[in-house]
C-alpha cells in the first residue's frame, strides 16, 4: 500500500519524527494512533493510509484497531467537546439527566456534531473525579457537582469561542 | 544528577532525611493537594491564593509551599495541609481563596486553628499522629500519597525509597525474594487475588532468553480511581517494585499499560522514569551492579476488556485487545510469547514495603486468608467520598459510617456495590462482614479492584443493574457468543422490566442466561458480567416483583413507571413549577392550581424539587 501519491501529506513533520522514534519498537501502532489523534482530534482517513505506509501495516488492520478502542475517533468532533462522565458515581447522581439536557439544548444526539460544528456531546467512562459527581468536562475543563439547570450556562460560556 | 552507586544512594537518603526532619521542625509549610480531583476543584487557584497571601504578609521567605498528590479526601477538595512548628499538623478542606486568606492570618500568624475548615474525620485518620490513638485507616500503598511531592525522586528516596531494590540487588537471591513474597501472603489486588509469590515463581522457573514485567494500570471499573491516585502520588513505588521483579525473575524490560484518560498520571510516571534513569536506578548497571532494567509506558485506548491480562498483552503488542483462553498463563507464555509477570498498580506498590520491612510485618496485618490492606474508592451517596486504605478484616460498617461519615442527606442505606460491573451488592444485614477475598465472595460480591459505590433508598436496583449490564455489553469484545449475545439479551430483559413490561418468565430466563454466561464465557468479563444480576435478584427480589407485578418502581427512578401530578388542594399557584419546567408542559393561572400535561412531561423532576408546598406527587 502506498501513501496517497500526488496529494499533499497530512501527517505533520512532528508526527513523522514521532513515527521514526517508534519505528523499531514492537507494538508501536497504538502509540502512533494516539499521536495522530492528539494532533487532529480524530484519525483522518488519509492519515490512516499514511500511517499504514510508514509502519508497513495493512490499512485493514489499522482500521480494526481504531474501531476496537473507544478512545479513537474516525470523524471530526465539535469545536467544543462536551464529555459527560458516566462512571457509576456520576450515573447515580444524575449523569444521564445531564446528557438528556445537553441533547435537548443542542438538538443533537450523542456522538454527533451540531450543524455549525460548534459542539459535540459524548458520554465517557469514569474520569476519576467521583468526589465531585456528577461531572462533565468541556474541552478538558472539569465542571463538578453539575445540575441540569447549569447546563445552558456552561454551553453559553463556550459558544462561539 | 549523575548515576549513583550504592554508597551514594545511601548517603543521599541520609542527607535528605536529615534535611527533611530539620525542615519539618523549623519552617512553616503549606502543602496543597494537586491530584486530578484537587485540580478540578480549584487547587491551582488555591496555590496562587496562598502565594499572594504570604507575600502580602511578608511571610514568603520563611514559609515553604509545596505540592503533593491526592490525600484521599475527595469530598473536601481542594485540601491543604498546614504545618507550623509547635502546633499539630492540620488538614484543611474546601480551601478557596477566602479560606487561604484566613489560614495565613489565623493559623500562621495568630497560631489558631481555623476550625470551620477542619474535617475531623477522616482527615485525622491519615495524619501521622504521635498520640498513639487507634486509626481506622492504615496506609501502606498510599504511604507517600499526599505526603511527598511525586515529581521529586529525592523525597521518595528520603522515605526509604529504593531501599528494597538495594536489598534485592545486593543482598538477596531470587529465591529469597520469592520466599519473602510468598510468606508475606500478598495476593493480587486486581480482583482475583492470586498469590503474588506463586506467580513470580512460575515466571522465574521458566527457561527463556527474554522475560517481561508488566504493570496493569488500565483501571476500567467505572467509579474507581485507586490506581490513578497511586500512580499520580507515588510513581516511584511502582517503578521500584517492577525493577525488583525484573531482578528476581530475570527480566530486563518492563511495560506500564495505562489508560490514556489519565494524563496527569502519565506525566508523573514519565517524569519518574526519567529521574530514576538520571539516578542510575533504571537503565544499565543499576547502582553499579550487573543488573539492568528499563520501563516504558504504553497507553490504553478505552477498552475495559484490556484489564483482562491476555487482552492487555495483546493491546501492548499493538493489536485489538481480545482475550485468549488460558492456560497457558502469561506467567509462562505472555507478552510476545515470553514469560511475563503482570500485576496491577496496587499490588506493585505494596512490594517495596514488604521487602523493606519484611514478610512478618506484612503478614501481621489483615485476616487469616488475606494479608495487608486494601485501598477503596468510596463514592456514591456517602458524606465523605474519597480514597481510603484499611487493613483487611475491617468491616463495611466501619468503612461506611466511621470513615465515610454515613449516608448523604440523612437518607437510608440501601446497598454497597464492590467489584463494579463484575461484582455484587452488599446489603444492610452483611455490613458487619470483615472484608477479605473469601468473605466477600461468600456473600455474593467480590473484592474487585477497589471501587465501592454506596447506594441509598432513592437508587433502584433494576436501574443500577441495567447500568452495569449496559457497560458490560458495550465493553464486550465480541469474540465469544455467551458474552456477546448473552449480555445483550440480559440487558434487553432488564430494560423491559424497567419499563414495566417484564414478566415472571423473564426472571427465570435471566437466571438461565446468567448461569450460561458464567460457565461458557471465554474471559473474566463475560464470566462475571452476570454477577450484578444474580446478586440483585437474590437480595432485592421484591423490587423486581414490584416492577413486574405492580408496574411500580419503589425507588422512583425508572422513568417509564413514574409520573408527576399536582395535588390540586395543595397547589397555591405560585407558578414556580411552570417556570422551571424545561419543556413548558405545566399550565395554570397565577394563584390557581396548575396541571401537568402528562403526554409532554419528560419526567425530569425539576418541578418536584422546586415546589415549596409539597403539592407535587411523585409515584
Amino acid at each position: 500500500m502506498t501513501a496517497s501519491t500526488g496529494k499533499e501529506k497530512i501527517l505533520t513533520p512532528e508526527i513523522e519524527a514521532f513515527i521514526e522514534k517508534w519505528r523499531g519498537k514492537p507494538g508501536n501502532l497504538i502509540m502512533v494512533l494516539h499521536r495522530v489523534q492528539e494532533e487532529f482530534g480524530y484519525i483522518p482517513r488519509d492519515a490512516m493510509f499514511e500511517v499504514a505506509a510508514a509502519l508497513d501495516i495493512p490499512v485493514a488492520k489499522i482500521y480494526g484497531v481504531i474501531t476496537f478502542y473507544h478512545f479513537f475517533k474516525l470523524s471530526k468532533p465539535g469545536k467544543n467537546q462536551i464529555a459527560v462522565c458516566m462512571g457509576t458515581a456520576c450515573y447515580l447522581k444524575g449523569g444521564q439527566e445531564l446528557i438528556d439536557e445537553c441533547e435537548r439544548i443542542l438538538g443533537v444526539g450523542l456522538n454527533t456534531v451540531t450543524e455549525d460544528g460548534e459542539f459535540s456531546v459524548e458520554a465517557v467512562r469514569c474520569i476519576g473525579c467521583c468526589g465531585l459527581a456528577p461531572v462533565l468536562t468541556v474541552n478538558g475543563e472539569v465542571f463538578g457537582d453539575v445540575g441540569t439547570r447549569q447546563i445552558a450556562k456552561i454551553i453559553n460560556q463556550f459558544e462561539g469561542k | 544528577m549523575a548515576k549513583m552507586t550504592l554508597e551514594e544512594l545511601r548517603k543521599l537518603r541520609e542527607t535528605k532525611k536529615t534535611e527533611m526532619a530539620r525542615h519539618n521542625g523549623e519552617t512553616m509549610r503549606i502543602i496543597v493537594g494537586t491530584g486530578t480531583c484537587g485540580i478540578a476543584a480549584g487547587a491551582m487557584e488555591t496555590l496562587d491564593a496562598f502565594r499572594d497571601e504570604l507575600e502580602s504578609h511578608g511571610l514568603e521567605k520563611n514559609t515553604a509551599i509545596t505540592q503533593t498528590s491526592c490525600m484521599g479526601l475527595c469530598f473536601s477538595e481542594p485540601t491543604v495541609e498546614v504545618a507550623v512548628p509547635g502546633m499539630p499538623n492540620t488538614i484543611y478542606g474546601n480551601v478557596d481563596g477566602r479560606a487561604a486568606h484566613r489560614i495565613v492570618k489565623e493559623h500562621l500568624i495568630d497560631k489558631a486553628v481555623v476550625a470551620d475548615h477542619v474535617f475531623e474525620k477522616p482527615a485525622a485518620d491519615i495524619i501521622d499522629g504521635e498520640d498513639g490513638a487507634p486509626r481506622k485507616q492504615k496506609r501502606i500503598v498510599l504511604r507517600n500519597c499526599g505526603v511527598i511531592n511525586p515529581e521529586l525522586i529525592d523525597e521518595y528516596i528520603a522515605r526509604d525509597g529504593y531501599a528494597a531494590l538495594e536489598k534485592v540487588v545486593f543482598e538477596m537471591s531470587a529465591d529469597d525474594v520469592i520466599d519473602e513474597l510468598t510468606k508475606s501472603g500478598l495476593r493480587g489486588r486486581g480482583g482475583a487475588g492470586f498469590p503474588a509469590g506463586l506467580k513470580w515463581g512460575f515466571t522465574k522457573d521458566v527457561d527463556s532468553d527474554e522475560k517481561y514485567i508488566v504493570c496493569n494500570a488500565d483501571e476500567g471499573d467505572p467509579g474507581a480511581y485507586m490506581d490513578r491516585s497511586t500512580a499520580e502520588g507515588d510513581p516511584h513505588s511502582v517503578l521500584e517494585a517492577m525493577a525488583i521483579a525484573g531482578r528476581t525473575v530475570g527480566a530486563s524490560q518492563g511495560y506500564i499499560y495505562i489508560r490514556a484518560e489519565y494524563p496527569l498520571a502519565i506525566d508523573r510516571l514519565n517524569n519518574a522514569i526519567a529521574q530514576a534513569h538520571g539516578h542510575g536506578l533504571l537503565g544499565d548497571n543499576i547502582l553499579g551492579s550487573d543488573f539492568g532494567f528499563d520501563i516504558e509506558l504504553r497507553l490504553g485506548a478505552g477498552a475495559f476488556v484490556c484489564g483482562e491480562e491476555t487482552a492487555l498483552l495483546a493491546s501492548i503488542e499493538g493489536k485489538r485487545g481480545m482475550p485468549i483462553p488460558r492456560p497457558p498463563f502469561p506467567a509462562v507464555k505472555g507478552l510476545w510469547g515470553k514469560p511475563t509477570v503482570i500485576n496491577n498498580v496496587e499490588t506493585w506498590a505494596n512490594i517495596p514495603m514488604i521487602i523493606h520491612k519484611g514478610s512478618a510485618w506484612f503478614s501481621g496485618i489483615g485476616t487469616e486468608t488475606t494479608k495487608g490492606t486494601k485501598v477503596f474508592a468510596l463514592t456514591g451517596k456517602i458524606n465523605n467520598s474519597g480514597l481510603i486504605e484499611v487493613p483487611m478484616g475491617t468491616t463495611l460498617r466501619e468503612i461506611i459510617y466511621d470513615i465515610g461519615g454515613g449516608i448523604k442527606d440523612g437518607k437510608k442505606f440501601k446497598a454497597a456495590q464492590t467489584g463494579g460491573p463484575s461484582g455484587g451488592v452488599i446489603t444492610e444485614e452483611f455490613l458487619d462482614t470483615p472484608i477479605d477475598y473469601e468473605s466477600l465472595q461468600g456473600i455474593g460480591s467480590m473484592m474487585g479492584s477497589g471501587g465501592m459505590i454506596v447506594m441509598d433508598e432513592d437508587d433502584c436496583m433494576i436501574d443500577v443493574t441495567k447500568f452495569y449490564l449496559e457497560f458490560s455489553v458495550d465493553e464486550s469484545c465480541g469474540k465469544c457468543a455467551p458474552c456477546r449475545i448473552g449480555g445483550r439479551t440480559c440487558y434487553n430483559i432488564l430494560d423491559k422490566i424497567s419499563k414495566g413490561q417484564g414478566s415472571l418468565e423473564d426472571l427465570e430466563q435471566l437466571k438461565v442466561l446468567a448461569q450460561a454466561m458464567r460457565k461458557a464465557s471465554l474471559c473474566g468479563l463475560g464470566q462475571t458480567a452476570p454477577n450484578p444480576i444474580m446478586s440483585s435478584m437474590k437480595y432485592f427480589e421484591d423490587e423486581y416483583l414490584a416492577h413486574i407485578n405492580d408496574k411500580k418502581c419503589p425507588a422512583g427512578k425508572c422513568k417509564d413507571l413514574l409520573s408527576y401530578t399536582i395535588i390540586e388542594d395543595q397547589c397555591v399557584g405560585c407558578t414556580a413549577c411552570a417556570r422551571v419546567c424545561p419543556v413548558h408542559c405545566i399550565s395554570g393561572e397565577v394563584k390557581e392550581a396548575h396541571v401537568i400535561n402528562q403526554s409532554q412531561c419528560i419526567k425530569c423532576g425539576q418541578c418536584f424539587d422546586k415546589c415549596k408546598f409539597d403539592a407535587i406527587l411523585k409515584g
